[in-house]
């Protein structure tokens, strides 16, 4: 007399479904089945600023971009390039202090500093990086976290761009719905970008450094110049966020090398779930508003905040989107055995 | 042998510590031919494909390629000459697929000078190029082979990869790092008659090798290597016939097996 026991079979959707290529163009569900996730966060996202009640909780969506593109950032140096970079506010200090200068003393508004900014940091934080790219694990990103300390007590001792004061008068974006939807906008356009590159011949490159670089060598391919380009492009994303923010918060200064930038990314691509671009953002749009919230508590915030960390590193490292990508592209059903 | 040699290796030297891997060694090799490099464990065969290829740096002595002075050049550098190597332990790029780590010696400057890679287009992306070189060597391409996940793949045809990584390179020189080690009697028989096509093909081959009796039925003169310090040098024949080489070896099955046979 045996009971009758069920078990839970997990079967994978058809690969046709799933390849992302002309298949999908067969039919309405195949094409809704890969477009709607897709669909669903950037009309989320782009509808977001309707959606939340008052002028401050629309600043903090442009925040949670602003760290979302530093995420992504971080996202593709790590999990594509192989460089586990602690230097968020390095990128962010930089390309911050260089738009707030072009702005305050060049007069140049701010859309066009932005880029400027973006471009000119990128540059200058990829060569200064120059000498530490043939590090590699937990060097590279130890010395990436001195770098904004570095930078700090620099401009703190020699008193240079405004000294501890910062550099006031920052003019902002011409209203907050141009501010919301720049950064929004940015934020998805470089998100769809990447995700394209890493796809592509150069970004099975950058992979391929990371995944086995003496194979790389091996192959007649310079790895320090494709490890440089790969923090161009994270340094110019983290750049892009810097310059964005300095215009939002209508103000430069030294707390813009605050760790805070260099840990928050890390901890949203560890609840998003790291090497999916979109993870990251995801865990951020988690991440800021949560903190938001809780400011009231003051300092205890980072106890909630360690707190949706450790549960998330114990119970579901993965990450939010590698679990969710699983589960969308599985069928559960239960079966007599 | 004749004319200027391809690769001339003159007192290469390496020190690890105290440790000599390799002693003085020089040999040369000519083009378009097959030397085999062999020696027992630790004796620095390995060693002299790392100096040879940039990834050591030598303590002292020199290498030239053509002639031209390539001692102390980055590997990138020497590879982008035409000079490559495959890996003793495999390194493919195990989260892509088989055709995909071609993609990668495709991409290099070198295959886009040597027209490695046709150039795109009409004649096909570097998917396709890939998918043409792993046909070439070995992976029937109407299989799922090409296709799987490099991690998913035997040895056999790991090692067929590292080959293949090579080939598209368009390369003058391949060294081989023992590509038949850890495989299966069947496997090397098919693996030979490649080897042979690449040699027909001009491409210099610098084997090191374990199986001997393999290596011989390629490699027409061979190297042996004792204690980082070069033994000898001659064809096959005299290689197994000399009393230093049976000593250095001396237990070995392999050359017991070898010299029974010969």
């Amino acid at each position: 007399m045996r009971d009758e026991q069920r078990r839970k079979e997990r079967l994978d959707r058809g690969i046709k479904v799933r390849a992302d290529s002309l298949y999908a163009l067969m039919s309405w569900r195949e094409l809704s089945y890969l477009t709607a996730p897709r669909l669903l966060l950037i009309v989320g996202i782009l509808a977001l600023p309707f959606l939340v009640p008052s002028l401050y909780w629309q600043r903090v969506i442009s925040v949670v971009c602003i760290y979302a593109l530093l995420a992504v950032s971080f996202d593709f140096l790590a999990h594509f390039v192989g460089l586990v970079s602690l230097g968020g506010a390095f990128f962010i200090g930089v390309g911050g202090y260089i738009s707030a200068l072009l702005n305050t003393s060049l007069g140049v508004p701010p859309l066009a500093a932005i880029p400027i900014a973006a471009l000119g940091g990128a540059v200058i934080c990829t060569v200064m990086l120059l000498p530490c790219l043939p590090l590699r694990g937990v060097y590279f990103a130890i010395v990436t976290l001195m770098y904004p300390l570095l930078l700090m007590r620099v401009i703190e001792a020699a008193n240079i761009f405004g000294g501890t004061d910062g550099i006031m008068g920052v003019e902002s974006f011409p209203t907050p719905r141009v501010e919301e939807y720049f950064v929004i906008g940015v934020m998805l356009l470089f998100l769809f970008l990447l995700r394209r590159l890493v796809n592509t011949d150069l970004g099975l490159v950058l992979r391929a450094v990371k995944d086995n670089d003496q194979a790389v060598k091996a192959s007649g391919i310079s790895i320090t110049l494709f490890k440089a380009l790969g923090v161009f492009i994270s340094a110019f994303l983290g750049c892009l966020a810097g310059a964005c923010i300095v215009h939002i918060y209508m103000w430069g200064g030294i707390s813009l090398f605050a760790l805070d930038f260099s840990i928050l990314p890390i901890a949203a691509t560890v609840i998003g779930g790291g090497g999916t671009l979109v993870g990251p953002v995801l865990g951020c749009f988690i991440l800021v508003p949560i903190s938001e919230l809780l400011r009231e508590f003051g300092t205890l915030r980072i106890v909630a905040y360690s707190v949706i960390l450790m549960a998330f590193v114990v119970y579901r490292s993965e990450g939010i989107m590698n679990y969710g990508q699983r589960k969308y592209h599985q069928f559960e059903r239960w079966v007599k055995v | 042998m004749s004319g200027e040699p391809i690769l001339r290796v003159e007192e290469a030297t390496k020190a690890f510590g105290g440790v000599l891997a390799l002693n003085r060694v020089s040999f040369e090799v000519g083009e378009g031919e097959v030397l085999g490099i062999i020696g027992p464990n630790g004796s620095g065969k390995t060693t002299v494909v790392n100096c040879i290829t940039g990834f050591i740096r030598m303590t002292s002595g020199r290498i030239f390629f053509r002639g031209k002075d390539i001692t102390g050049k980055p590997p990138h550098k020497i590879a982008d000459m035409g000079v490559t190597r495959t890996f003793q332990i495999m390194r493919p790029y195990y989260s892509l697929p088989a055709y995909k780590n071609l993609v990668i010696p495709l991409f290099s400057p070198r295959a886009r000078r040597t027209g490695g890679w046709r150039g795109g287009g009409r004649l096909g992306d570097r998917d396709t190029v890939g998918v043409d070189i792993l046909e070439e060597i070995g992976f029937e391409r109407e299989s799922f082979v090409p296709y799987k996940l490099a991690s998913a793949l035997p040895t056999g045809y790991l090692k067929r990869l590292e080959l293949a990584r090579c080939l598209a390179l368009k390369p003058e020189v391949i060294l081989c790092d023992e590509v038949f080690s850890g495989l299966s009697m069947s496997e090397i028989a098919s693996m030979l008659p490649l080897i042979e096509r690449i040699q027909m093909e001009g491409i210099t081959v610098v084997m090191i090798e374990h199986r001997l009796r393999e290596l011989f039925r390629v490699a027409r003169r061979i190297v042996v290597l004792n204690f980082g310090e070069k033994l000898m040098e001659g064809t096959p024949d005299e290689v197994m016939s000399d009393e230093k080489v049976k000593e250095a070896y001396f237990g070995s099955e392999e050359v017991e097996e070898v010299m029974t046979y010969a």
